[in-house]
């Protein structure tokens, strides 16, 4: 038995108020004495503030995720690992993982989203998959603010450094910009890696005597806190809290990536683990948690950047591209020699024991010491009180139908352009121009289109990709907002000719605290359990980022959904755009009378408010069946989702996706006559893909054999041919030049425009 | 005919490189090591894509130092075939195997996207397989692209047919000069005096397969392979 831990020369006093500063509460600290025997030394505070933190322990979350189904015959990993990992036959498997870097994006958006990039692609190579796409799910508030400009600037480049120098294509995303995230952006990065199941690897301690061994950057003083940070409201404070996002080194992290999987490979090791929230503290814990073993570190042994770091500081910095690694007793060597191919710096810091303790020295002196793993496993669970906030109840069950029309909208061609010029649905060209989505030359579908298609080389077949969520439906209604985020991400992945697996969420959302928060927390992790048992799409993991409020609130509910799908056959893959004039034109699925929660409404009249579409989950389960047979039957040309912006918005999109081969077409609605103009042309009714096909017949009943309506509109035109929607007396006709402009300018244009000519346009918008 | 793929560290369009040589082309392809003295028997180097030493200091500048490098350059004097795309073009030019310099962006953006280039020589041992003014549609994606050189070695390799591609604009403006970088004269690939080095900042070994939107590319690998065996 070694000494107890006792203070350091130097350690402040464990007073009330140094635990409050590290978000400790009362019963937390008492839970903390009960475990120890004793007072925690400063050393201790500190790891149990950052174990403990919301963004490490999922303390108001984890009692909702275990609602989650997490099961399929495919699973191989579900929750609980770096990444979870779906087998996709022939011996091969997919890991992927979803992760926030939300609040150091809000205060140094560059470096913020780079090494959010730089964590995720880490989750995933440690299982022993090498990624092989990356994609994004991105917030802002409205563009028209200066600040706004510079943090999405920011962070798209950020984020597409990081990606671009790795080498690892980012190949689809989503950004939607609403008031509600000013000052709290959401900066959410998914990574999805390919491996052969018996090269899965977990980050599970095992083997007494076994080294425990830091590889690549060394230690520094940056990102110190950083999951604390995460775990608190972002207000004007925290601008001076900068100093604890760290910076990001992607050349670092290329090496990395193949050094850990020539070590996976070598056999040498028995487990890895990215360093990052909560650096090498949560990873040592962790591991030694899950293998249920003790472990002892000497920090004196960790290589570090700096002089006279404290062992306080060394646990808990978050410095970048540094990863623990449990090697094969006897097998030290084999893992230096492949460190040092890759010029990567390497030191025994520690080493799997018998004993059941965490155990940290200091050279001889032990400064940290807890019982077993309970530092993991007894972190407290909250369940606070849930209560809906009344106004929201109000904005859904106003009555959005009896808003009067605008005199403008006599002509819907002037609707039209006022949802294509919307930041959130107009094209994000000017994003993914700025990452590299062909490296690695397996992007099939890029970025642009419903869902990214990578082929899986040397197979027939390929992966379909997509992140999905609509927060202002989340806002109205987070239990179906996050129902439709799944029921849309499954619908998006179906479009492509995949089949959708499996889902990594993360769970957006504001100080748990509040009931009104936990109320939607609630409600969206319910409807979300609800989608994924209906469309039988397990979640495998994922990450939960609460405290997203700035002093005017809380972001809009956000429960973004990471979808993977499996394209059979390369054949099979099926793209958003219109490709053959004189295809006909079919819509799957039926139209309502919904405008509640639309972006025509926020665009055109500012409201947020009415009920969001309703989701039948049989009916989008009958849709999925029926578009993979449609296509499996080789009758679609073409497939496009349609969702914001309503049809509308689809068929533009449909006519110009493909910009250098535009389509037009002529549609005629009238058979939807019966329901409002604005319903028909802009509301947002899901369960509804938009075909192009050689054989309507054909379509049809392979349709109607699932269930599923069909309904000719119209035809394909050629180059030369607008898009023309004829809706009883109404006629819309838009050139394509004219669609080309509105839908591939306007983000180009605002981030190129000077703030005097923004200021200009907002006070001419007639909201 | 053997083609050796250099690894740097960084590099991240090896990978890209060896398929589009051993997939597309159905000929042998080696990695070499940054580390190593020893092109393995290769005929054809290809400095790929990526960004060698992370490119912190400019791109290229560290990389050219590799101890391959010297094995290279030698190969390249015997009058060897050496090709690089996007970084690899960078470090040829720090290394001096090719005139000029690629200058950040002037969009200061990084730019990925499919573009078209004209071939303005097809009378060399990268180019015999097009023809002489025909567009190709092939992708780029970098940070630093813009070729830049002084106005005397520019017009001397214009006038001397060292141009290989160029970028233009869409079907209707077949002829105009457009650049996605603001490289000089749109230059987008140009090879040495003698000949046998290329460097192109379009990534060829990306535009190898129908299905990934392009297989225009081929077509500089195709040409060596002629060039070889005749």
């Amino acid at each position: 038995m070694t000494a107890l831990p006792r203070p350091r020369p130097g350690d402040p006093a464990i007073t009330p108020a140094l635990v409050a500063e590290h978000g400790l509460t009362t019963e937390e600290f008492q839970r903390i004495e009960q475990m120890l025997g004793r007072t925690p030394t400063f050393t201790e505070l500190g790891i149990v503030s950052a174990l403990w933190s919301e963004h490490c322990s999922y303390k108001h979350s984890r009692p909702l995720l275990r609602r989650l189904p997490t099961k399929a015959p495919y699973v191989l990993q579900g929750p609980g690992e770096n990444a979870g990992v779906i087998s996709i036959g022939d011996g091969l498997a997919v890991a992927f993982k979803i992760e926030s870097h939300n609040h150091p994006s809000a205060v140094e958006p560059y470096q913020g989203a780079a090494t959010g990039v730089g964590g995720i692609l880490r989750d995933v190579f440690t299982m022993g998959a090498r990624p092989i796409a990356l994609l994004n799910s991105l917030r802002f508030g409205s563009l028209d603010s200066p600040r706004v400009r510079y943090l999405f600037a920011g962070v798209v480049k950020g984020i597409g450094d990081y990606g671009n120098c790795v080498g690892v294509p980012t190949v689809a995303g989503e950004v939607a910009f609403d008031e509600s995230y000013e000052g709290n952006p959401l900066v959410n990065a998914m990574c999805v890696g390919l491996l052969r199941e018996k090269e899965l690897i977990r980050a599970v301690a095992q083997g007494v005597g076994n080294p425990i061994i830091a590889v690549g950057a060394r230690t520094g003083r940056d990102g110190i806190h950083g999951a604390s940070f995460a775990s608190a409201d972002l207000s004007e404070e925290n601008e001076a809290k900068r100093p604890q996002v760290q910076v990001g080194d992607p050349f670092t992290e290329k090496l990395l990536l193949e050094a850990s999987l020539e070590l996976i490979r070598s056999g040498a090791i028995v487990a890895i683990q990215d360093m990052g929230a909560a650096g090498l503290t949560s990873s040592s814990a962790e591991m030694a948690a899950r293998g249920d073993v003790g472990v002892t570190i000497d920090v004196t042994k960790v290589p570090v950047r700096e002089q006279g770091m404290t062992p306080y500081e060394i646990l808990l910095s978050e410095s970048q591209e540094r990863m623990l690694v449990v090697a094969r007793k006897g097998r030290e060597q084999e893992v230096a020699s492949i460190l040092e191919k890759w010029d990567l710096t390497t030191a025994v810091i520690g080493e799997v024991i018998a004993e059941p303790v965490y155990r940290v020295t200091e050279g001889d002196r032990v400064v940290a010491e807890f019982p077993g793993t309970q530092l993991v496993t007894d972190c407290p669970t909250y369940t606070p009180d849930a209560r809906e906030d009344a106004a929201i109840t109000a904005l859904r069950n106003r009555d959005v139908s009896a808003i009067r029309e605008r005199p403008e909208e006599g002509d819907p061609r002037w609707t039209l352009e006022q949802l294509l010029t919307s930041p959130s649905i107009a094209s994000k060209m000017w994003v993914y121009r700025q990452y590299d989505h062909t490296v690695r030359t397996n992007t099939v579908v890029g970025p642009g289109g419903d869902a990214a298609v990578v082929r899986v080389r040397g197979t027939r077949r390929a992966l379909a990709l997509k992140t999905d969520c609509n927060g202002r439906y989340c806002y109205l209604d987070p239990r179906v907002g996050a129902i439709i985020a799944v029921a849309e991400a499954a619908r998006n992945v179906a479009c492509t000719g995949g089949r959708p697996l499996a889902i990594t969420n993360n769970l957006n959302f504001g100080n748990p605290r509040r009931p009104e928060v936990y109320y939607q927390l609630r409600e969206a992790t319910t409807g979300m359990a609800e989608a994924c048992e209906a469309l039988g799409t397990p979640v495998t993991g994922g990450n939960v980022s609460l405290y997203n409020e700035n002093p005017a609130g809380a972001v809009f509910p956000t429960p973004v959904i990471g979808m993977v799908g499996l394209i059979d056959d390369l054949d099979r893959i099926t793209r958003a755009s219109f490709s053959v004039e004189g295809d006909t034109v079919v819509l799957l699925g039926e139209t309502a009378d919904e405008i509640g929660g639309s972006e025509y409404l926020a665009r055109v009249h500012g409201l947020v408010a009415g009920a969001p579409p309703r989701c039948d989950l049989n009916a989008e389960r009958n849709l999925i069946e029926a578009i993979l047979g449609a296509i499996g039957a080789g009758v679609v040309r073409s497939a496009h989702d349609c969702s914001d912006g309503g049809l509308a918005v689809a068929l533009a999109e449909c006519c110009i996706m493909d910009r250098n081969h535009p389509l037009g077409a002529r549609i005629d609605l009238s058979g939807l006559s019966h329901l409002s103009r604005r319903a028909v042309l802009f509301g947002e009714t899901q369960g509804r893909i938009l075909v192009s096909t050689p054989d309507p017949a054909a379509l049809r009943e392979i349709a109607l054999r699932h269930g599923v309506p069909t309904t000719v509109i119209g035809t394909v035109a050629s180059a030369d041919d607008p898009l023309e929607i004829v809706l009883g007396r109404d006629r819309l006709v838009a050139s394509l030049p004219w669609l080309d402009r509105l839908y591939y300018e306007t983000i180009p244009d605002i981030m190129t425009k000077s703030t005097a000519a923004l200021v200009s346009a907002a006070t001419e918008s007639p909201v | 005919m053997k083609f050796g793929i250099v690894t740097f560290p960084g590099s991240n369009c090896d990978y890209d490189a060896y398929h589009a040589v051993v997939d597309a082309l159905g000929e042998e392809a080696v990695y070499l090591w940054h580390k190593d003295h020893d092109l393995r028997g290769s005929d054809v180097v290809i400095l790929p894509g990526g960004f060698s030493y992370g490119d912190y200091l400019r791109a290229g500048a560290i990389a050219r130092f590799s101890p391959i490098m010297r094995e290279v350059i030698a190969h390249a004097e015997r009058g060897a075939p050496v090709m690089g795309f996007c970084n690899g073009f960078q470090i040829m030019c720090e290394a001096g195997l090719l005139p000029g310099a690629l200058l950040r962006n002037a969009s200061l953006r990084f730019v990925c996207e499919a573009v078209r280039l004209r071939v303005e020589n097809a009378d060399t041992p990268f180019t015999n397989r097009y023809t002489r003014g025909q567009l190709i549609t092939i992708p780029i994606a970098h940070g630093d692209g813009r070729y830049t050189a002084d106005a005397e070695t520019l017009s001397r390799i214009e006038g001397e047919g060292r141009v290989v591609f160029r970028y233009v604009g869409g079907p209707g403006d077949a002829d105009e000069w457009w650049s996605p970088n603001g490289s000089m004269n749109a230059i987008a690939g140009i090879v040495s005096a003698a000949g046998n080095v290329l460097g192109m900042m379009p990534h060829p070994e990306r535009a190898v397969d129908d299905l990934l939107g392009s297989s225009d590319g081929i077509g500089v690998f195709e040409s060596i392979l002629s060039r070889v065996a005749a």
